[in-house]
């Protein structure tokens, strides 16, 4: 048996799948971190690295779509939705538990109307995805600017921060209860319904799910309103998670949110993927920068490191096919 | 006949892609015109040049892998990192003549040996492009930071002042323009440009033409690093000093400039000429928007929805005269 048959035996028995090096790498990781510095991987600790990776997981729920929707579906515009968002519910609510459920529901509004438009621009005009986003992401820069008429406004209400940082009920904070929730969701929704499958169909092969009566223009659309409508939500989260809303919070986590999707297995071609696999690449990021930053080293360093672990880890996933005649 | 005229019309825009960006640049000039007659002048048309040469060299650079279906996000990185590496040589050895000349050499290897790492990864390693130059871009500014880990450290004053110089009643930045147009020109005449637009169109069908894609793709990221490297000297001409985070939000825009020139990211479709209109489109909105009254606060967001417009534009006339 040569090599080629034994890595596609492997693969169709799924034993290096992207799920599987990236639990791995998590667990490496943790061991790692626990060596260099003891209680990286105590209860507590995990679970604070968990609150952060559930943002970043959050955001990447959306790309995750959107990318899985194939003609090469991408979404630049979340990290300005995460920041809009920001604004838009700290103002509403303004630092009282009452304003909440007004704030979530415009905030959310806020996010699908932008993720509405970018849909509208990619699926009707044909603007190739990585430039309507990037066009919408600077409108929304610009958005933010007057929206925040230059200074800090809103503040999350005590119940939200509550909730993005203290444990619900004894338990684990409700961010990570929402955050599973969502994981749960997507895993049914992307495997076990129609509208997931037809995602899969439109990634794959669009002209033949369009013969096969797949409303390919209306799903598409919708990827990307879902798409703004989970950054607007991790914009909620993060609003409770650092107490206000800050300049351009969002920026941060546009790639990021890509290298998450991407680590956890699925192809920026489209069609081909999950959201489980998302997660865990949420966390494999999140505690990767976490060790970076326990080891005592400048800045400059850091960020060497971080460049160069991020390609060495991406060589373990979807290379693309050799040229044969 | 008026199939004919579809046809030219068609024929036109196949073998000049950049031609509705001649269009809206043509008509964001008359605007600029009308709303401050000023602007139709030479001297603020070299200030418009002077201020974008920067940008314009780096959508130059964007240009090239675009061509083959790359993208480089890491460009803003090579920039960063060019700036600080000879405003840290000029500073360290004195900023004469030679040294400046030997920094500019200096400079200029950094940025190839940048596009080298970049092809490595892209086209030999096969790594998605988007996102390995993204981790690439993440390692230039950790290696800028090194070099200089805070901004402010002056370029050799020999170096800003020739930047800004007149010779011969004609701005030095127009020198620069010229020279960077007869390289653009040579490499145009070379079989160069095709082979990256025939891998653009499709990996496959050029690798079946006898055309080495993994050597042309990793060429186009070294000429990517070496117009990266001459923006950065244009950039520490215009700033005058060092910065390590100089070029992170050059990026985007440069990509932007790409289409906004009637380059297509699918590949096979892009001009040089075309993204350096592009940065024009882009730097006369940003003075129309300025020059209509606009309230500061709001300038911004109408910039941005203008270039999403723009944007807009371009591609629905590209597509149209396609289909």
């Amino acid at each position: 048996m040569n090599l080629t048959k034994m890595k596609d035996r492997l693969n169709k028995d799924k034993i290096i799948n992207p799920t599987t090096i990236a639990l791995t790498l998590i667990i490496i990781l943790l061991f790692l971190g626990n060596n260099i510095s003891p209680g990286f991987a105590s209860p507590t600790q995990i679970v604070s690295l968990l609150i952060v990776a559930s943002l970043l997981g959050i955001i990447s729920a959306g790309q995750n779509l959107v990318i899985l929707g194939g003609r090469e579906g991408i979404d630049l515009s979340v990290g300005g939705i995460v920041s809009i968002a920001a604004v838009v519910a700290g103002n509403v609510m303004d630092g009282s538990n009452a304003g909440i459920i007004p704030a979530v529901t415009i905030t959310l509004m806020v996010g699908a109307f932008i993720g509405l438009v970018n849909g509208l621009g990619v699926t009707f005009i044909r603007i190739p995805p990585l430039v309507m986003t990037l066009g919408m992401l600077g409108v929304l820069q610009g958005l933010l600017v007057v929206v925040r008429k230059g200074v800090p406004s809103g503040n999350a209400a005590p119940f939200l921060v509550h909730f993005a940082t203290k444990p619900l009920f004894n338990t684990l904070p409700g961010i990570l209860w929402l955050w599973f929730l969502i994981t749960l969701f997507l895993i049914f929704l992307l495997k076990h319904t129609v509208y997931g499958l037809r995602i899969y169909a439109i990634g794959t092969n669009e002209k033949a799910a369009k013969m096969t009566a797949v409303p390919v223009e209306i799903i598409r659309v919708s990827l990307f309103v879902l798409s703004g409508m989970f950054s607007a939500l991790a914009g909620i989260c993060l609003l409770g998670y650092s107490g206000s809303s800050f300049a351009n919070v969002g920026e941060q986590y546009i790639l990021p949110s890509i290298i998450a999707v991407v680590f956890g297995g699925t192809s920026l071609a489209g069609g081909k993927g999950g959201y489980f696999g998302t997660a865990l690449g949420a966390i494999l990021l999140i505690i990767l920068q976490s060790i970076l930053i326990t080891i005592r080293i400048d800045e400059s360093g850091r960020q060497m490191i971080f460049g160069a672990t991020l390609l060495i880890l991406m060589i373990f996933y979807g290379r693309g096919k050799v040229l044969r005649s | 006949m008026k199939n004919n005229n579809k046809n030219l019309s068609l024929e036109l825009l196949r073998n000049y892609p950049f031609v509705p960006s001649l269009i809206i640049l043509a008509i964001l000039i008359i605007l600029n015109g009308i709303f401050e007659p000023n602007s139709i002048s030479l001297s603020s048309l070299t200030g418009l040049i002077s201020t974008y040469l920067a940008l314009m060299l780096l959508a130059v650079a964007q240009t090239y892998v675009v061509m083959s279906s790359d993208i480089d996000l890491s460009v803003g990185g090579i920039i960063s990192l060019v700036n600080v590496s000879i405003v840290a040589f000029m500073d360290h050895f004195g900023g004469g003549f030679y040294i400046i000349l030997l920094s500019l050499i200096l400079g200029i290897i950094i940025g190839i040996l940048c596009g080298l790492i970049n092809g490595f990864v892209v086209a030999v390693l096969r790594l998605q492009a988007i996102v390995a130059t993204f981790a690439t871009s993440i390692f230039f500014m950790g290696l800028a930071l090194f070099i200089m880990p805070v901004a402010g450290t002056p370029a050799s004053d020999l170096f800003w002042i020739t930047y800004f110089e007149n010779y011969f009643g004609i701005p030095f930045v127009i020198y620069i323009l010229i020279f960077i147009l007869f390289i653009i020109y040579f490499l145009h005449r070379s079989s160069f440009v095709t082979r990256l637009l025939a891998v653009g169109d499709g990996f496959l069908a050029a690798f079946q033409g006898g055309l080495d894609v993994t050597k042309t793709r990793v060429k186009g990221f070294l000429l990517c690093g070496f117009f990266s490297a001459l923006s950065a000297f244009c950039l520490t001409g215009e700033t005058a000093s060092g910065d390590p985070l100089v070029g992170a939000k050059m990026t985007l825009l440069s990509v932007a400039a790409v289409v906004l020139g009637g380059g297509a990211l699918s590949g096979g479709s892009a001009s040089v000429i075309g993204s350096m209109i592009g940065v024009l489109i882009i730097g006369l909105i940003n003075s129309l928007v300025f020059f209509v009254g606009t309230p500061s606060e709001w300038q911004n967001l109408i910039q941005g929805l203008s270039i999403l417009i723009a944007l807009m534009i371009g591609i629905y006339i590209n597509i149209k005269a396609q289909s």
